[in-house]
């Protein structure tokens, strides 16, 4: 099976990128920088990350389109205000997490980023929901680039001015070369960073043109994963799937609160459960005492009793240390619960922990 | 001056009387990346050419690391467990993974001479 591309797949491999298959694509996993080096130049000048495989989906329409929506997405949107972005999730009727998303209210549409390996199947869910007529458009035709880090803001700036004046989780439509642009504040990396909707052509040049700032470098889905992880955001289809709940994610947040009461949407009555009467299982921060390091699917104890199971797991070059995440036992999920982690055989002492390891502020 | 031979698994073998130092070659450290683990045979293992002997973590994976000669393990390198950076420093140096006592020297015949790994590598890219 031969993988997609996207716009800027000629431009990698002339940056010197190794690709590799991801969600359908081949994709970047690292430049001559090497993971832990671009991983610490995200941290502390400014990274670009091609996001581009990840599904731009508009739905246009009039004011039936939110609560249609909203059936399946358990926010609020008539909160949301003209340009501003909130993270939630595409629901199904087992109280699961089918895929996590970014919406955006727009002036005409509600906007949404959805995750490569999920898209097709998350719009024939969202269009199983839509009763009333509405448009869906899956942007073929643009490009998503991230520009990540603690120059991001003034980097992007030089080049896009205004975009300096968005606050965190909010966009608004810019001009490059004379062509417009959506930009929003927003990223997936526990820095302060902007994501840039733009046309397939200009794509490029646009990459080209930050590039011309010494502080800028591209960076590969390597360490996109470690940052994402120590910033203690979720990678779907490892942190979560659709057999957990928000709730057992600890992802509440991407509820509307009203909507936590009511529960007026798909898969509610579980998520009203979970809610009422407990989980059997949370997601948790898992520290290695040590230096080991517990990936995926690495086993965890309590007591000679197996309780739970690492989803995410790696270095953090940021932290200097072994980080992990993943489910376990409700009753063992306190923070500084002592657990171990089996890793070829053996098991390792760690505690469960806050999340996330690395914090940074963001422009609020 | 000691000999040293190399396995298509990457890994160098620095032969001295009976006892061979092990590491991983600078080729395989420059594929893995950024070391940040490494874990080492105790002293009196008993190991099989072939077999998994220790273990390298990159931010990316952990890959196992064979040994190239069947014997008993005399010292692993506490150094790179401590400083696991060392591997990338100085693969074919410092950042030694095990000392072993060779026991069958006839598998040494079988390894390679490094003009006949350096062209192995260049051969079979990865």
């Amino acid at each position: 099976m031969s993988h997609l591309k996207t716009a800027l797949f000629d431009f990698h491999k002339a940056s010197g990128a190794k690709l590799v298959p991801f969600a359908g694509y081949e994709m970047p996993v690292q430049y001559p920088l090497g993971i832990a080096g671009e991983h610490t130049h995200v941290r502390t000048k400014a990274g670009i990350f091609d996001v581009s495989h990840m599904g731009q989906f508009s739905i246009i329409g009039d004011e039936t389109v939110c609560k249609q929506l909203e059936q399946i997405v358990p926010i609020d949107l008539s909160l949301l205000k003209l340009n501003q972005s909130k993270y939630s999730y595409l629901m199904n009727d087992q109280g699961g997490i089918d895929d996590d998303l970014i919406v955006t209210k727009l002036e005409d549409r509600i906007s949404i980023v959805l995750n490569a390996g999920c898209k097709h199947n998350d719009i024939k869910q969202i269009k199983t929901v839509f009763k009333q007529p509405a448009e869906f458009v899956l942007h073929d035709e643009l490009s998503l680039i991230a520009l990540q880090g603690p120059k991001a803001v003034s980097i992007l700036e030089s080049f896009i001015p205004g975009v300096s004046n968005l606050k965190f989780m909010n966009g608004g439509s810019f001009s490059f070369k004379d062509k417009s642009v959506y930009v929003t504040r927003s990223g997936y990396t526990g820095e302060d960073g902007f994501e840039v909707s733009i046309a397939n052509e200009l794509a490029q040049t646009f990459c080209e043109t930050l590039l011309t700032n010494a502080d800028v470098a591209m960076i590969g889905l390597g360490a996109r994963d470690s940052l994402r992880l120590e910033a203690g955001l979720c990678l779907y289809g490892h942190d979560l799937n659709p057999e957990i709940s928000p709730i057992e994610a600890d992802l509440v947040f991407g509820i509307t609160k009203h909507r936590r009461e009511t529960c007026d949407f798909i898969g509610g009555s579980v998520v009203k459960d979970h809610l009422t009467n407990g989980i059997k299982k949370k997601r948790v921060g898992i520290q290695p005492e040590g230096t080991i390091i517990a990936r995926e699917n690495a086993k965890v104890f309590k007591d000679d009793k197996e309780i739970g199971l690492v989803t995410s797991g790696g270095y953090g070059p940021s932290v200097s240390a072994a980080v992990a995440m993943g489910y376990v036992d409700f009753d063992c999920s306190e923070v500084g619960t002592s657990v171990e982690l089996e890793v070829r055989g053996k098991k390792y002492p760690a505690k469960v922990c806050l999340l996330p390891f690395y914090k940074k502020s963001y422009a609020k | 001056m000691s000999e040293v031979k190399y396995s298509k698994k990457h890994e160098w073998v620095s032969i001295d009387g009976d006892v061979g130092t092990v590491g991983i070659t600078k080729h395989a450290t420059e594929q893995l990346g950024d070391i940040v683990f490494a874990e080492v045979p105790d002293a009196g293992k008993a190991l099989t050419s072939g077999g998994e002997a220790a273990v390298v973590e990159s931010v990316k994976a952990a890959s196992d690391v064979y040994t190239p000669v069947t014997g008993e393990v005399v010292e692993g390198n506490a150094a790179i467990v401590a400083e696991p950076a060392l591997i990338n420093q100085d693969p074919e140096g410092k950042g030694w993974f095990f000392k072993i006592k060779i026991t069958s020297p006839d598998e040494l015949a079988a390894l390679m001479s490094k003009a006949d790994y350096d062209k192995f590598v260049e051969e079979n890219p990865s």
